[in-house]
């Protein structure tokens, strides 16, 4: 059984991938967000933010990577509303393959295809002078926590796939996503901020999360909001985890 | 064929669907309220309903993607609650909408329904059906750019990969146009003919009159007429004979001119012979 799961779901895999590959504008749609923003904010309003000692991309890449994460699930949400509404995925639960490896497919597209994204914008940021000493280790510390808040999020989009009316419902609760680093750390530091607005800033998920990457970049030693940030992204995960599965099984009972 | 049915008496005899006292709501609403039916094997079974009636929460059930609220239902012999793998073994299902993915090509489709199912070869079984469903020459293609009806027969040709017993076609031929139909018609007979069981639902009675062995017809959610043709006639009274002058059928205008096939033939350029008389 588990050999058909994993054979099963490299098959589905390969399809969605196909999809991506046929229709790279998703993957074009998913980074102009963040590379515009990264644009206007590094060469329109950079100049007037005091983020402290170092150039300001340098300072602000990891909150755009963070966005660029919230804008490219918007497509796994897309993605699995349009299978729902097709009526191929009741064909494939009709068919004798491992249930869940439908789920599972959609899962690993959408991680493929930020990590894609992802790189095309780190891409982009290097063109506009962005640089970080960091070494492998710190690389590949920045990519697990990357693929862990991408985990996170695909799960949340998991859940808006399988219950939206809508496709545009399914996109829609991507939003607030997209919008959550402005009130964190990502672009200022939280400092400038009035009270209540720092107390939120400083206490949501984005802010642990951008801090530790920024450190890792700088080559700094990462403060203890390491663990708050792993913690946020494992209790994201796991919760969205357990609530795309009852959508799931709801919808196949 | 009569050694073998002494053979294997048992298997035989057993129904390849079986249902008895099936029941589902959906909230207040109750779609399904005791539905009993059995389906010969090898035979094509219609059932026939207005919209709303209950058929395609019938097939549901059967094809294990949704569950009854009460009742019992067999297919192929394994109960669709507690062996539901074993069913989905045996069966397939055609929706219906046609469930094909429009991104990838017709061909493309084939070989991974064929790959799932973990058939032989699966780049000739592909082939095969892409040959004998007169798709080849879109084999290349995206399915987005298909017609309804090319796409419908995709739909169906994915559906008899692996060769199952017990095949559901949910309103298989609901807008098509009509040759599309007849195609669909002709491919539904072919599969009853190599000894799969064929499931079908349907809105048109002409359909059920064409295609069908037993006509079950599902209303408020109860069977309330089961039997062959002839018998569901017999339950009016005695057919009285009158003289109709026979007017042909816009279908059979149709039909007609554009050639059965899809083809103008010779009646199309017959049929449009006058016309061009007229200007001159």
């Amino acid at each position: 059984m588990t050999k058909r799961f994993f054979g099963d779901t490299a098959l589905l895999t390969g399809r969605s991938l196909r999809h991506i590959t046929r229709s790279p504008d998703t993957i074009i749609t998913t980074t102009i967000t963040p590379i515009a923003l990264m644009l206007l904010f590094v060469y329109v309003f950079g100049g007037a933010i005091h983020s402290g000692s170092g150039s300001y991309v340098n300072y602000l890449l990891p909150g755009i990577l963070l966005i660029t994460i919230a804008s490219s699930i918007a497509y796994t949400a897309y993605r699995l509303f349009v299978d729902m509404q097709s009526g191929i995925f009741e064909r494939f639960q009709s068919m004798p393959i491992a249930r869940s490896s439908v789920l599972w497919a959609h899962v690993l597209t959408s991680l493929v295809a930020t990590m894609v994204s992802l790189t095309v914008v780190v891409l982009v940021a290097l063109l506009m002078s962005f640089r970080s000493g960091a070494g492998v280790l710190a690389w590949l510390a920045v990519a697990a926590i990357l693929i862990l808040f991408t985990m996170a999020l695909t799960w949340l989009a998991v859940i808006a796939g399988l219950s939206a009316k809508t496709v545009d419902g399914a996109g829609a609760f991507s939003y607030p996503l997209i919008f959550l680093p402005f009130i964190s750390s990502a672009f200022v530091p939280t400092t400038a901020m009035p009270g209540p607005v720092r107390a939120f800033a400083e206490n949501q998920p984005v802010t642990p999360i951008v801090n530790t990457i920024r450190d890792l970049y700088a080559q700094q030693p990462v403060s203890s909001g390491i663990w708050t940030a792993l913690a946020w992204c494992l209790g994201i995960l796991v919760v969205a985890y357990a609530l795309a599965m009852a959508a799931y099984h709801r919808k196949i009972s | 064929m009569s050694v073998d049915a002494q053979m294997n008496t048992e298997p035989v005899r057993e129904p390849a669907i079986h249902v008895h006292a099936m029941e589902k709501s959906y909230g207040d609403l109750h779609v399904l309220r005791g539905v009993d039916l059995d389906v010969a094997r090898g035979s094509i079974f219609a059932l026939l309903g207005s919209n709303g009636a209950g058929k395609t929460t019938v097939v549901k059930i059967l094809s294990t993607t949704l569950r009854s609220d009460a009742g019992t239902a067999t297919v192929d012999g394994f109960d669709v609650a507690a062996q539901p793998a074993n069913v989905r073994e045996s069966i397939s299902l055609t929706g219906q909408f046609a469930a094909v993915d429009e991104i990838l090509t017709g061909r493309e489709n084939l070989v991974l329904m064929a790959r799932l199912r973990r058939v032989k070869d699966a780049g000739h079984v592909a082939d095969d059906l892409l040959a004998r469903f007169q798709l080849t020459d879109a084999a290349k293609r995206r399915v987005g750019t298909y017609s309804g009806g090319m796409r419908r027969r995709l739909d169906i040709a994915m559906s008899l990969i692996g060769d199952p017993p017990v095949i559901f076609l949910d309103e298989p031929t609901t807008g098509l146009d009509p040759q599309s139909r007849l195609e669909v018609w002709s491919t539904v007979k072919d599969l009853a003919g190599q000894g799969a069981t064929v499931l079908l639902t349907t809105q048109y009675l002409d359909e059920a009159e064409q295609l069908a062995d037993r006509i079950a017809i599902l209303h408020e959610g109860r069977i309330i007429a089961n039997g062959t043709l002839a018998e569901l006639k017999q339950l009016l009274p005695p057919a009285k004979v009158e003289y109709v002058q026979k007017q042909p059928t816009l279908e059979d205008v149709f039909l007609a001119i554009v050639g059965a096939d899809g083809k103008v033939g010779d009646s199309g350029i017959a049929a449009s012979a006058p016309t061009s008389e007229e200007h001159r």
